[in-house]
Formats: structure tokens, C-alpha cells, sequence
């Protein structure tokens, strides 16, 4: 693939819902999930019904299926390193709307998490080149 | 102790399916099958595969340990320290899958772990 195609705006919608669904979906879990005690099978169900939760899970699924099409035109090497942006996104929505702490390590950490990826994928071979 | 033990679950499940995943995708072989009439054979085939049930079983493993584990941690911790998994599966990669690993893939999976533990402090 070249890289002109690469940023077409086919590829640039998926990336965005991609990077929106894993953080919102996030979001909804673990707002539905805060707090909550699940000790059986039972409160497994209760949990999964819930709104927010089962929010949580639509937006997954959305996550895992918009991930797979854009993998399968889009190289691994520009969506691994592109969508661990997500954890920044994640960090960002778990202080502002979850009332987090985030220390100075945490950041630092999750900021290591992100290069980390960064690196992985772009040590990852061109589909072409396979 | 409760976190560290379902953080430990979701990671190991999410790398031993990946792992499987990926052994019982090769030893099946490249899908070139796309028309949709055709895609339930290759469907209805994979599904036999007892590697891809254990493989899928093992996702469902680690999204309920993910699940319970946002029910006390924070999300800006869950998520990230789940990226742990890259470390381990570059690992397995060389070592089970025999792939090639670059010293760079090498030091981005450094990087990785060197995050997880500060996110740990």
C-alpha cells in the first residue's frame, strides 16, 4: 500500500471510530462496572444487562469490527502505532470524567506504554513486503 | 492483591489465546476466501478447530477478568497495564512461534514494561 492511499478518508473515518469506540466503550464499562460487586454467574448477567454496561459491550463489538476492516486494507504498521493514542484518550477521559488521579508516574508509564507500541509497529514488515 | 491477581488473569488469558490464535490460523493457512456464500465454509471449518474454541473461550476469560477488574481499579490503570501483554507475546513469538523479532520490536517491548512497572508504583 502506498503511502498516499494510506491516509485516504476511508482510512481516516476508521482510524477515528477505532480510536472513539475503544475510549467510549472503555468509559461505559467502567462506569457500569464501578462499584459493583459480581459474585456469581447472576451478578455477571445483571452486570452485562445493565445500561451502561451493555453500552460498554455495543461499543467493543463496534471496536473489534472497525479494527478488523481497517486491517484488512491498512497496514499494521501505521494502525498499532496510530491507535495507542487510545491509551492517552483513555487516561485523558478516566481524569476528566471518572475522577482519577493520575500521578506523575502513571503518565509517565502510559506515556512509555504508548512509545512502546509506537516502536512495536513500526517494526512490523509492510503487508506488501510479505 | 485482588487486582494484581485479575490483572494476571486477563493477561495471561488474552496472551495464551492470542498464541493459539495465531498457531491454529497458520496450520489452517492464508484465507483467500472472501465471497460471502463461501466465507460460512471457511467459518463452519475454523469452528471445528479445537485451538480457535479455546482461543475464543480465552477471550471471553479475559474480558470478564477485565470487567471485574474495572469494578475497584481505575480505568487510567486497567487499560494500559493490559498493554503487558505485548511484552509477553513478543516473547512467545520468538520463542514458541519462532518468528523473527527485530531489535527494534525488542525495544519497544521494553519500553512497554518499563511502563507497566511505573504504572505499578
Amino acid at each position: 500500500m502506498k503511502a498516499s492511499e494510506r491516509l485516504g478518508p476511508k482510512t481516516r473515518v476508521f482510524t477515528v471510530v477505532v480510536v472513539l469506540s475503544n475510549a467510549l466503550g472503555n468509559f461505559a464499562l467502567a462506569s457500569g462496572m464501578r462499584n459493583r460487586t459480581t459474585a456469581s454467574a447472576l451478578d455477571y448477567l445483571a452486570a452485562i444487562f445493565s445500561p451502561w454496561v451493555s453500552l460498554g459491550i455495543l461499543l467493543l463489538i463496534l471496536w473489534l469490527l472497525a479494527r478488523m476492516a481497517l486491517l484488512s486494507w491498512a497496514d499494521l504498521s501505521y494502525v498499532l502505532p496510530v491507535t495507542s493514542l487510545g491509551y492517552v484518550a483513555n487516561a485523558l477521559i478516566g481524569r476528566w470524567f471518572l475522577n482519577e488521579q493520575i500521578t506523575p508516574s502513571r503518565w509517565a508509564g502510559t506515556l512509555l506504554i504508548v512509545a512502546g507500541t509506537v516502536l512495536v509497529g513500526m517494526g512490523t514488515p509492510r503487508s506488501d513486503r510479505l | 492483591m485482588k487486582t494484581w491477581f485479575l490483572l494476571a488473569a486477563m493477561v495471561f488469558s488474552t496472551v495464551l489465546g492470542d498464541l493459539l490464535q495465531s498457531v491454529e490460523m497458520k496450520r489452517h493457512g492464508e484465507i483467500k476466501e472472501f465471497d460471502p456464500r463461501r466465507l460460512g465454509r471457511v467459518l463452519a471449518a475454523l469452528a471445528r478447530k479445537k485451538f480457535l474454541i479455546l482461543a475464543v473461550a480465552l477471550m471471553a476469560v479475559s474480558f470478564f477478568a477485565f470487567m471485574t477488574l474495572l469494578e475497584t481499579a481505575d480505568l487510567s490503570f486497567a487499560v494500559p497495564a493490559s498493554a503487558a501483554t505485548l511484552v509477553f507475546e513478543t516473547i512467545l513469538a520468538k520463542v514458541v512461534l519462532k518468528e523473527e523479532v527485530d531489535s527494534r520490536r525488542w525495544a519497544g517491548a521494553c519500553l512497554v514494561a518499563f511502563g507497566v512497572v511505573l504504572l505499578a508504583r
